[in-house]
């Protein structure tokens, strides 16, 4: 599971590709975590790109969340499509992780201080 | 097979209340304002054309307790919730106090909503009656017997009428049972608990209750498939979210109706039975779960589609 991501201030958003499920739910967990120790702030993950997610990709979801809370580091998703934004509200994780229409709110709520940078790039 | 609810609820009975009851009624009257309804019959054509199910019924209230017709002139139940008792009196009607019968009951676990109608099970209490109780779980005897033990009950079991047998079951072999091939599975929650899979005439029911899923764990899930393969019909513990079995709930044993679907599609299931209510729900949002649950379905659907309901108690459903 590549996830492309990248520094805007002191936080990183990373952008997740495809479908996730239990063949590549691992491989996430592991790069939500690396993406998660590089941030100093917040993590933001647009899943823009992403059309499906499984139950093993949204307890990756989870994991990175109560890390985000243990490290005092906000976390967020964003961008979801319309049938993962169906699949978060019937998992109920929408009233558990932090979820913003685009990358550019999430940056906004999660990271002021790196907006600026965010909109020049 | 025909399978038969008789309790669906889990942890512990959620009688329906008055005010639950009254919003029903006043609901219902509203809705009904202006069209004649003048006669039971016009008005049991209302309810049943103009109402959704949790406006003119209830999922019901009772703890677990599944009846399998075999086609087998035994009963066979899953679970002796509080359920058992309004089986245990259908059946005391039916064949009338003097008429013996044999029950052959098998045991999930010993959590008390699931043992919780032994003392209440009106055939141990009338001689000649054969109630044969098997599980997996090592615990069963010693659970079904201290229930009924001072000072937690004023009916010791030994004094109980009826022959009652117990029967400890070995997981992975398969036993004829009231007329049905049964097998039995470990499962996920404190204490253990045990899936079983009934089969007869070419038809599969799965139990399985009290039964808790790692989403990431993929051998466990492929496990878990295997023993659900080609069911026509899985009762699954559907008592929480998925967001609280990944969190707040996880190692709680039980699981979601999201990963009730993800197992049946995995294992090419014909249908799956929501079960195992969490007692706090009420009707409205049951079946809000359930529609979600359809829509799940609908998303994810590979390449056969899987039928879905939602247990309630007295819903009978041919297999």
């Amino acid at each position: 599971m590549d996830l492309n991501r990248k520094g805007v201030g002191d936080a990183v958003l990373a952008k997740a590709c495809g479908r996730i499920d239990l063949s590549n739910a691992d491989a996430f967990t592991t790069a939500l975590s690396a993406a998660l120790t590089e941030s100093k702030t917040a993590l933001i993950l647009d899943l823009s790109k992403v059309d499906y997610i499984s139950s093993a990709g949204l307890r990756s979801l989870m994991i990175a969340f109560k890390a985000s809370k243990t490290e005092n580091k906000g976390f967020g998703v964003a961008a979801l499509q319309p049938v993962l934004a169906e699949i978060f509200a019937i998992a109920r994780l929408s009233q558990v992780i932090p979820i913003f229409p685009t990358a550019r709110e999430a940056v906004a709520t999660l990271a002021p201080d790196a907006l600026a940078q965010f909109d020049t790039d | 097979m025909k399978v038969t609810f008789w309790g669906t609820r889990g942890s512990l009975p959620a009688p329906l209340g008055t005010k639950a009851v009254r919003k029903k009624l006043v609901n219902a009257l509203v809705k009904g304002a202006g069209k004649n309804l003048d006669s039971a019959e016009k008005a049991e054509a209302f309810c049943d054309a103009e109402l959704s199910f949790p406006e003119r019924g209830t999922f019901g209230g009772n703890t677990s307790c599944v009846q399998v017709d075999t086609g087998d002139q035994d009963y066979l139940l899953c679970d002796l919730g509080s359920g058992a008792r309004e089986f245990s009196l259908s059946a005391i009607i039916k064949h009338g106090p003097k008429q013996p019968q044999t029950y052959h009951v098998l045991i999930s676990h010993v959590h008390w909503d699931h043992i919780m109608g032994f003392p209440f099970f009106v055939p141990c209490y009338i001689p000649g009656n054969r109630i044969i109780l098997y599980s997996c779980h090592d615990k069963m005897e010693q659970a079904i017997r201290g229930q009924n033990h001072s000072p937690c009950f004023p009916v010791e079991f030994e004094a109980l009428s009826a022959t009652i047998e117990f029967v400890k079951l070995e997981t992975d072999k398969t036993y004829d049972i009231a007329g049905a091939r049964v097998t039995g599975t470990l499962q996920l929650h404190g204490n253990d608990s045990y899936g079983y899979r009934i089969e007869k005439d070419g038809k599969t029911v799965i139990y399985t209750t009290d039964s808790e899923h790692k989403p990431q764990d993929k051998a466990g899930m492929e496990q878990v498939a295997g023993f659900f393969r080609g069911a026509d019909l899985v009762i699954f513990d559907a008592m929480y979210s998925l967001a609280d079995t990944v969190s707040v709930k996880e190692d709680w044993g039980h699981s979601s109706n999201i990963m009730g679907v993800e197992l049946c599609q995995m294992a090419g299931a014909k249908r799956l039975c929501l079960f195992h209510h969490e007692p706090v729900y009420d009707d409205q949002r049951l079946e809000g779960i359930f529609n979600e649950t359809l829509r799940f379905e609908e998303i994810t659907r590979p390449d056969s589609k899987l039928d879905i309901v939602i247990a309630h108690d007295g819903l009978v459903l041919d297999v």
